[in-house]
C-alpha cells in the first residue's frame, strides 16, 4: 500500500521531472562536458581538459568582462534594492495617487529590452539626445554617457534600475502589508520614533523579502545583455562588456564552442555562490 | 461619580467620513475605576478608545487627564498604555524586549526596566517566556504579555480593547478571573472595551453602555441590571433579552401602576402619579420574573414553543394567545416540551415600564 503510494506521487511530480530533466539538468551537464573540449559549431571535438580555464584566465578580455559584470552587480542591486525599498516603503498607504504611482513604478518592467533601450537611446545619446539638450540649455558640455569608459556601465546601472523597480517593489509592498497596524499603534504609544519603528518593527518584518529580492536580483543582473548587446555592443573598448556578451561573443561569433562553454561554468558558479549568501546568512543568524 | 475625575470627555465630537460619529460626548472616571465601555458591534465603542490613547483625532471637545487636556498631546506622552484586541506584539522582538521597548524608549535607567519587568513577569506569571518569541507562546500567555507590556509602562489610564475576545471561551473565563485579580491588586484606573456584558457584569466598578454612538447609561453593574435607563439597556444586558410587551397602563388602588396585558392585570410596584404622559406603554419583566405553572394555575395561559436548556437552568420560549412570544426561566433541566400547555405568573413587583420613547420607569427602591 505505502509503496503503491509512493509510486503515485512520483507520477504526480513525473512531467516536472521530465521537462527539468530534459531542459535544465541535461544541458547543465552537456555544458560541463563541452567545456572540458575543444569544440566548435560545426562538430568535432577533442578533450583538452582544464586547458579552457586556464586559457580563460590568461585572457584579458574575458578578464575584463568577468570584472565588469562584477561591478555591475555591485552597483546596480545595491541602489535597485534600496529604491525599491523606498518606493515601497512611500508607496504604501491608501488613496488613488499612491496607487496610481505603483502602477507607473511597475509599468517599466513590462517593457522588453528592445523597447526600454530605445527609449533610453533617445535619453542618453550624445548627438540629440533628451540629456544633451538639456545640458546644452544650461550651457554644459554634454556628457558621453554610451561611449565615455568611466560613465557607460553607470549608465547601465541606471537603466536597469528604472527597467526592474516594479517587481522588487511589489514583493516589498506585499511584505509591508503583511504588518498588521495595530503592531505600529503599539509602537505609537511606546514612544517609538520613526527611525526605531522601522529598525525594530518594519525592517525585521521585511528580512525574509529582502533576503530573496537580494538573492534573486543578483542572479538576474550577473546575466546582464539585452542592454550592452543593443546599445553599446559591449563598447567602448569592451568597457560594457559584461560576461554573457562575451559567452555570445565567443560562441556564436568565433565559434569557439567550448572555450564559451567553460566561461558560462564561471558565471555559473559564481551566480550559485551568490544566491546562496542570502540563504547561509539567514542560516547563521538564525533570524527572520 | 467618584470626586475629582481621573479622565473627563468634554462635549467630544468625532467626525467620520463626513458622518458625525460622536457628538457632545461628556462622561468622567474616577481615579482607581474599572471603567468598562459596552455595547454592540459598531456602537463606536473602539472609536471612544482610540480618541483617548491618541490613534484617531478629537473633532471637538475636551479630553482631559488630571485636569490636563490630552486630546492634542502625542499617543506616546499621554500616560496612556494599551491592551490591543491582537495584542499587536511586537513580532521579532522577545517577551522580556517587547516589555523593554516602551520603557527604552522613555529613556528609564537600564537597572529600572529590568526591575519592572520582573514584576510584571512575576504578577502575570510569564516568566518562563521572557526569551521567547512571541509568535511560540499560546493565546492566553500573549495576552498576559500584552498586559505586562501596558503595565510596566506605569500609565495613569490603562486601556483594553476587547482583551479577550481572541480566546477560546475556557481560556477567556480562566483570564476573566485573573483579570478581576489583577487589577484589584493594581488598582490601575483602566477603561476598557467590551461587547461582552459577562466580562462587563463581572469586572467594571462601573458601565457605560453605548449604542448608536451615543451613551444609553452609565452606572454601576448592578444599577445597570436593576435600573435599566431605556429599553436598549434593559434587553442588552442579561443572560436572555429582557421580555418587552405592549399594553395598557392603569392606576391601580394603591396609586401604583397596573399593566393589562390582554385582560389579565399586573399589578406594578411603580408609583402610577409619577409617571409621565405617553401615546404607548410596554411592559419589561425578566425571563427569570415570570414562573411557569400548570395551564390554570397561572395569570395567563400559553403555549410551549421551544426550550433551551443550559444544564442549570432552561429557557422556555412560551406563545400567548395573541402569538406573542415570552421567555420565562426554570431552574433545572425543563422538562416541557413543544406545544405543551402551561400557565404564567408574573413577578409584577419586579416589573419596569417603558414609555413610547423607550425610557425606563422603576419601582423605588425600598
Amino acid at each position: 500500500m505505502t509503496e503503491r503510494r509512493g509510486w503515485t506521487h512520483l507520477l504526480f511530480v513525473l512531467p516536472f521531472l521530465a521537462v527539468y530533466l530534459w531542459l535544465l539538468v541535461y544541458p547543465l551537464l552537456t555544458g560541463v562536458s563541452l567545456s572540458l573540449h575543444r569544440a566548435n559549431l560545426f562538430g568535432g571535438a577533442t578533450f583538452i581538459g582544464l586547458e579552457n580555464y586556464t586559457r580563460l584566465f590568461r585572457d584579458a578580455t574575458f578578464r575584463q568582462a568577468l570584472g565588469n559584470t562584477v561591478l555591475f552587480v555591485a552597483l546596480c542591486v545595491p541602489v535597485l534594492v534600496t529604491v525599491a525599498l523606498a518606493l515601497a516603503l512611500a508607496l504604501n498607504r491608501a488613496g488613488r495617487f499612491a496607487a496610481a504611482l505603483r502602477s507607473i513604478v511597475f509599468a517599466s518592467s513590462v517593457l522588453s529590452v528592445t523597447v526600454m533601450t530605445i527609449v533610453w537611446r533617445q535619453v542618453l545619446t550624445v548627438d540629440g539626445g533628451l540629456l544633451s539638450h538639456v545640458a546644452q540649455g544650461v550651457g554644459a558640455r554634454p556628457l558621453a554617457f554610451l561611449s565615455d569608459p568611466h560613465l557607460v556601465l553607470p549608465s547601465l546601472v541606471l537603466i536597469t534600475v528604472w527597467w526592474s523597480l516594479g517587481l522588487p517593489m511589489i514583493l516589498f509592498l506585499s511584505a509591508l502589508q503583511q504588518i498588521p497596524r495595530s503592531v505600529y499603534e503599539a509602537a505609537a504609544l511606546d514612544r517609538a520614533t520613526p527611525w526605531s519603528v522601522f529598525r525594530h518593527v518594519t525592517l525585521p518584518a521585511l528580512t525574509p523579502a529582502l533576503l530573496l529580492v537580494i538573492a534573486y536580483e543578483c542572479a538576474l543582473q550577473f546575466q546582464l545583455f539585452g542592454q550592452p548587446q543593443l546599445l553599446t555592443q559591449g563598447g567602448p573598448n569592451g568597457a560594457s562588456r559584461p560576461m554573457v556578451l562575451y559567452i555570445y561573443e565567443t560562441g556564436f561569433n568565433h565559434w569557439d564552442v567550448g572555450y564559451a562553454a567553460a566561461a558560462s561554468q564561471i558565471l555559473f558558479a559564481l551566480i550559485l555562490v551568490v544566491a546562496l549568501v542570502p540563504q547561509l546568512a539567514r542560516r547563521l543568524w538564525g533570524r527572520a | 461619580m467618584p470626586s475629582a475625575p481621573a479622565l473627563e470627555f468634554r462635549n467630544v465630537a468625532k467626525v467620520f467620513d463626513g458622518l458625525r460619529l460622536f457628538d457632545d460626548l461628556s462622561f468622567g472616571i474616577g481615579k482607581g475605576e474599572f471603567f468598562v465601555i459596552l455595547g454592540p458591534s459598531g456602537c463606536g465603542k473602539t472609536t471612544l478608545l482610540r480618541l483617548i490613547a491618541g490613534l484617531e483625532s478629537v473633532d471637538g471637545g475636551d479630553i482631559l487627564l488630571h485636569g490636563a487636556p490630552i486630546h492634542n498631546v502625542a499617543p506616546g506622552d499621554r500616560g496612556v498604555a494599551m491592551v490591543f484586541q491582537d495584542y499587536a506584539l511586537y513580532p521579532h522582538m522577545s517577551v522580556a524586549d517587547n516589555l523593554a521597548f516602551g520603557l527604552r524608549n522613555a529613556r528609564v535607567p537600564a537597572d529600572e526596566i529590568s526591575r519592572r519587568i520582573n514584576d510584571a513577569a512575576r504578577a502575570l506569571a510569564i516568566e518562563p517566556f521572557l526569551d521567547r518569541k512571541p509568535g511560540k507562546l499560546s493565546g492566553g500567555q500573549q495576552q498576559r504579555v500584552a498586559l505586562a507590556r501596558a503595565l510596566v509602562r506605569r500609565p495613569d489610564l490603562l486601556l483594553m480593547d476587547e482583551p479577550l475576545s481572541s480566546l477560546d471561551p475556557a481560556l477567556r473565563l480562566r483570564t476573566r478571573r485573573e483579570l478581576a485579580h489583577i487589577s484589584k491588586t493594581l488598582a490601575a484606573t483602566t477603561v476598557m472595551v467590551t461587547h461582552d456584558q459577562v466580562e462587563a457584569m463581572t469586572l467594571a466598578s462601573r458601565i457605560m453602555v453605548m449604542h448608536e454612538h451615543r451613551i444609553q447609561q452609565i452606572g454601576t453593574p448592578l444599577e445597570i441590571f436593576m435600573r435599566p435607563a431605556n429599553v436598549f439597556v434593559a434587553q442588552f444586558v442579561g443572560a436572555t433579552p429582557m421580555n418587552v410587551l405592549a399594553g395598557n397602563l392603569r392606576q391601580t388602588a394603591r396609586g401604583k401602576a397596573g399593566f393589562d396585558l390582554d385582560g389579565t392585570l399586573i399589578a406594578t410596584a411603580i408609583k402610577h402619579p409619577g409617571l409621565p404622559e405617553s401615546p404607548s406603554w410596554r411592559l419589561g419583566l425578566r425571563a427569570e420574573d415570570i414562573t411557569l405553572t400548570a395551564p390554570d394555575a397561572g395569570q395567563i395561559r400559553a403555549t410551549v414553543g421551544f426550550v433551551e436548556r443550559l444544564g442549570e437552568q432552561s429557557w422556555v420560549h412560551v406563545v400567548l394567545g395573541d402569538g406573542r412570544e415570552v421567555v420565562a426561566t426554570q431552574t433545572g433541566v425543563s422538562q416541557y416540551s413543544d406545544g405543551d400547555a402551561v400557565g404564567l405568573s408574573f413577578d409584577g413587583a419586579r416589573a419596569h415600564l417603558f414609555d413610547a420613547d423607550g425610557m425606563a420607569y422603576h419601582a423605588d427602591v425600598s
